[in-house]
């Protein structure tokens, strides 16, 4: 497969798993600023600003800002307006090989964004939010349905996963940086799908550790950072081949960096345990980032090389 | 209930649908049957359905950066059979000429010699590549993919008006138009036998692999384009798609040692044939234009050393430009001993002095074109030009008059149209295309017919609203019903019993977060945006005239 267009389908997957988490974390959020009494707006706004790795703007900032600049600013990679779009001009450069289905699902979203805004007016943030998480998940099943399981399919999924930690680590983190009140665990679950799930796996007991403990190292539950770096995982050793002389696999360790660093971000969650995890809350999620951008920095230099347009000068022709 | 036809009106040149008001050829009676009981309503509703199925599926063409669905008319263009063999037929003998023409000035020179065309017109071609001459293809073909652009006259004769043999693009929205227009219009297309149009890609892989350089035998091929910023992106894409082929950029290429190879997750594969999208200018930035960074640096000498085959050829333009065309007839009976079976339009050298003279005499009656322009680049239409926008023109004509060439102002054949609720008469023409695979000149059923939207308007040119239309070539008799695995039959409805379930089964601190990854994927620089979009800018939406 092209080395570009692995890079593309490996964008693809992260940007759309970015813009339906965006949407599901600001949709709680945002929620939640509503119905508690007691928060404080501009405090929280900040929080979850540079949580998502956006700088605070210096003027006060509200809710209707934010929805602004995670959600609808189209010049960000990092809001989901932007996210999709990033998703659908990947996608053009990859035409050929994603499925039909799967492009005209994330062309018609596209097209769609236009009437974001409209939509946030006259029906809310909520339905926008909402639509978001649809169309993702139509996107989600269109590739589950319609992809070969080849490597195309492979790096999608691998950018994808990546994003997921990723996503779900920030959120994590917004728990941590607001002293552990706001938002609650209530809403954590809320914004990963995970709360009813959550309830029928401990049986109703709302307890802290076990919130963070869900949806650090649930094995079973897609969203939780533990799953997440086994998918990608998978797909990092799927993605070498094993069969023939030079394809062996090597007898110490793994074939690659990226291997590696998943391999090690997986086992550190694995074997410390929930209780010491969590008495290392902060830096443990801050190694998860770390984590992904090395990740994506390995994954880059291995698989997609520097691809871009090699400039001609006239007299380096001669 | 008003009848859909009823204020439809007659325009100037050869209606395809009516030979006189009311009255419908045979070719088009069962198109008409069925429309006409439509309301114009329900036909407007189709048409929407129509475009919003483009837009979502991205069957767009680029202008200026800014991706436009390429309107598709609801009312599809019909040819009997036995227009199409003399279409077929004649565009057919003008690739096998060009083919010869070209093999000829990139070689021997023959015909060079025997005076049939005039050096200096080959030579002063801004397409003609020295670069390449004594490069032979192992099967000989230069022109794997043709273009011929046909109109109607006012009696209704197929007429050519341009040959082009670089790059040209459309052939995409004639798979695309007829899967719409069966989506959208089925009753339309139960009433009449069509020729299928979806051979085309298996006909350009084949031609493609039969191009291979010598000792190949699974040839890998692939499609360049210059990237998503270009105009015919989407066809390029679909191309690929279609054939099971890679569409690669320059910057997915490497050449090494007259090898291609291209960039891939596994390393660097061999490519054996590249179906290039992309202009001669910028296609090898070590013999043409040094500032191209949407080629590939050394692709030329590698198809010199017979490594890889590039098609179509490089140097194909000189057999497009439009002065040669004014020679094809001649070259016609020069190569192939043959009268031809499409006339050209009636056109003026302007490099003999008496016929310059009498073109600026008669300038608001011709139609002028630049010979080397693509598309609608430059084209004036003299009854429709101002005096200021003429007197501009003959100083330009007078000053390069090899750069320019004369035609009489044909009034193209016109089709029944929607226009806002209602059908109208709109100009047409017709570009089919032809691909030969070195035994033989295949010509798609049909090809792309482009209507200019505007009343009167005979530049059919997207940019300026122009459209496209289902081009439907009826099959030669009627075709017997075809019948997969035998009869069918109506299956027995299946009743439950009351009692039975439906379906099986149915029972049942702070921690400082790291800045967002900013990487958009792979993307191309400025220079290469602003090159893509320069190529074939404007050709699927070309440029007819008249």
């Amino acid at each position: 497969m092209l080395s570009r267009i692995a890079e593309s389908l490996y964008w693809i997957g992260r940007y759309v798993e970015r813009a339906e988490d965006t949407a599901r974390i600001l949709d709680v959020h945002l929620h939640r600023m509503l119905a508690d009494p007691w928060a404080d707006e501009e405090t929280a706004c900040r929080s979850l600003l540079a949580v998502m790795g956006v700088p605070p703007p210096e003027q006060p900032v509200s809710a209707a800002r934010v929805v602004g600049l995670l959600g609808l600013d189209e010049s960000s990679h990092s809001s989901v307006v932007g996210a999709l779009a990033a998703a659908r001009e990947n996608a053009r450069g990859a035409r050929e090989t994603i499925s039909a289905d799967m492009w005209e699902g994330l062309n018609a979203t596209w097209h769609g964004l236009p009437d974001a805004r409209r939509r946030v007016e006259q029906q809310g943030v909520h339905a926008f939010f909402r639509w978001v998480r649809e169309r993702c998940a139509l996107l989600a099943g269109l590739a589950d349905a319609t992809m070969s399981r080849d490597e195309g399919w492979l790096f999608l999924v691998l950018g994808r996963s990546v994003e997921r930690v990723d996503m779900t680590a920030r959120l994590l983190s917004t728990h941590v940086r607001a002293g552990g009140s706001i938002p609650s665990w209530l809403t954590l679950l809320r914004s990963c799908g995970a709360w009813e799930t959550f309830l029928r796996t401990y049986r109703g007991s709302l307890d802290d550790r076990y919130a963070a403990e869900f949806l650090l190292l649930d094995r079973l539950f897609p969203r939780s950072v533990f799953a997440a770096l086994s998918a990608a995982e998978a797909c990092l050793t799927d993605l070498e081949p094993t069969g023939g002389p030079g394809g062996q696999p090597g007898r110490v360790g793994v074939a690659t960096e990226a291997q590696r660093i998943v391999g090690r971000a997986r086992t550190n969650l694995e074997f410390r345990g929930a209780e010491e995890l969590l008495a290392d809350f902060p830096s443990v999620l801050a190694s998860l980032e770390r984590t992904c951008s090395q990740v994506n920095e390995a994954v880059s230099r291995r698989y997609f090389r520097q691809t871009s347009a090699v400039l001609w000068v006239p007299e380096a022709v001669a | 209930m008003a009848d859909l036809f009823e204020d439809y009106r007659l325009g100037p040149g050869w209606d395809e649908m009516f030979g006189e008001p009311g009255m419908p050829r045979e070719t088009y009676e069962a198109l008409h049957a069925t429309l006409q009981p439509l309301s114009s309503v329900e036909l407007g509703i189709r048409a929407e359905v129509l475009a919003r199925a483009f837009l979502d599926q991205g069957i767009t063409f680029a202008l200026k950066g800014i991706e436009r669905p390429f309107p598709l008319d609801i009312v599809p263009r019909i040819i009997a059979a036995d227009q199409w063999r003399v279409v077929e037929a004649g565009v057919a003998q003008r690739v096998r000429t060009l083919e010869a023409f070209l093999a000829d000035i990139y070689g021997a020179g023959q015909v060079l010699a025997d005076g049939v065309v005039p050096r200096r017109i080959v030579v002063t071609s801004a397409h003609f590549h020295r670069e390449v001459a004594g490069v032979n293809p192992h099967n000989g073909v230069r022109i794997h993919v043709a273009g011929v652009d046909l109109v109607r006259d006012e009696q209704g004769t197929f007429r050519v008006l341009e040959d082009n043999v670089r790059v040209p693009s459309g052939v995409s929205y004639v798979m695309e138009n007829r899967r719409a227009m069966a989506h959208v219009l089925p009753e339309v297309f139960a009433a009449t036998r069509i020729q299928p149009v979806e051979s085309y890609p298996g006909q350009l892989l084949r031609a493609l692999r039969a191009a291979a350089p010598v000792g190949v035998s699974e040839p890998t091929v692939v499609v360049l384009t210059p990237g998503v910023h270009n105009s015919a992106y989407f066809e390029h894409a679909l191309l690929a798609r279609e054939m099971g082929v890679e569409l690669v950029e320059g910057r997915d290429l490497v050449c090494v040692g007259n090898e291609v190879a291209m960039r891939t997750t596994a390393g660097e594969q061999r490519v054996d044939v590249i179906y290039r999208r992309i202009d001669d200018d910028f296609l090898d930035p070590v013999h043409f234009r040094a500032d191209s960074v949407i080629g590939v640096a050394g692709l030329l000498n590698a198809a010199r050393a017979g490594r890889v085959t590039i098609a179509n050829a490089v140097g194909n333009g000189v057999a497009d430009d439009k002065l040669l065309y004014t020679y094809v007839p001649e070259l016609i009976r020069y190569y192939l001993d043959e009268e031809p079976i499409l006339p050209n339009v009636e056109t003026y050298r302007l490099e003999e002095p008496d016929v310059l003279d009498h073109v600026l005499d008669r300038l608001d009656q011709l139609v002028l074109k630049p010979v080397d322009g693509s598309g609608g680049a430059g084209i004036v239409i003299g009854s429709q030009a101002s005096d200021e926008e003429l007197s501009l023109l003959a100083e330009k004509v007078r000053h390069d008059p090899r750069g320019w060439i004369a035609q009489r102002e044909v009034a193209l054949s016109m089709v029944p149209t929607l226009v806002g609720n209602r059908l109208r008469a709109r100009h047409v023409d017709l570009r089919p295309f032809a691909v030969n695979d070195g035994e033989r000149v295949t010509v798609l059923p049909g090809g792309l017919t482009r209507v200019a939207l505007p009343e009167g308007a005979l530049v059919v040119n997207s940019s300026q609203g122009g459209g496209s239309k289902d081009t439907w070539v009826l099959a030669e008799a009627p075709v017997a019903a075809i019948t997969v695995g035998g009869p069918v039959e109506t299956p027995p409805a299946v009743y439950l019993a009351p009692d039975e379930p439906a379906g099986a089964g149915a029972s049942t601190g702070t921690s400082v977060p790291a800045p967002r990854s900013p990487d958009p994927g792979p993307d191309s620089g400025p220079v290469a945006v602003q090159q893509q979009q320069q190529q074939q800018s404007a050709r699927i939406d070309g440029a007819v005239s008249c």
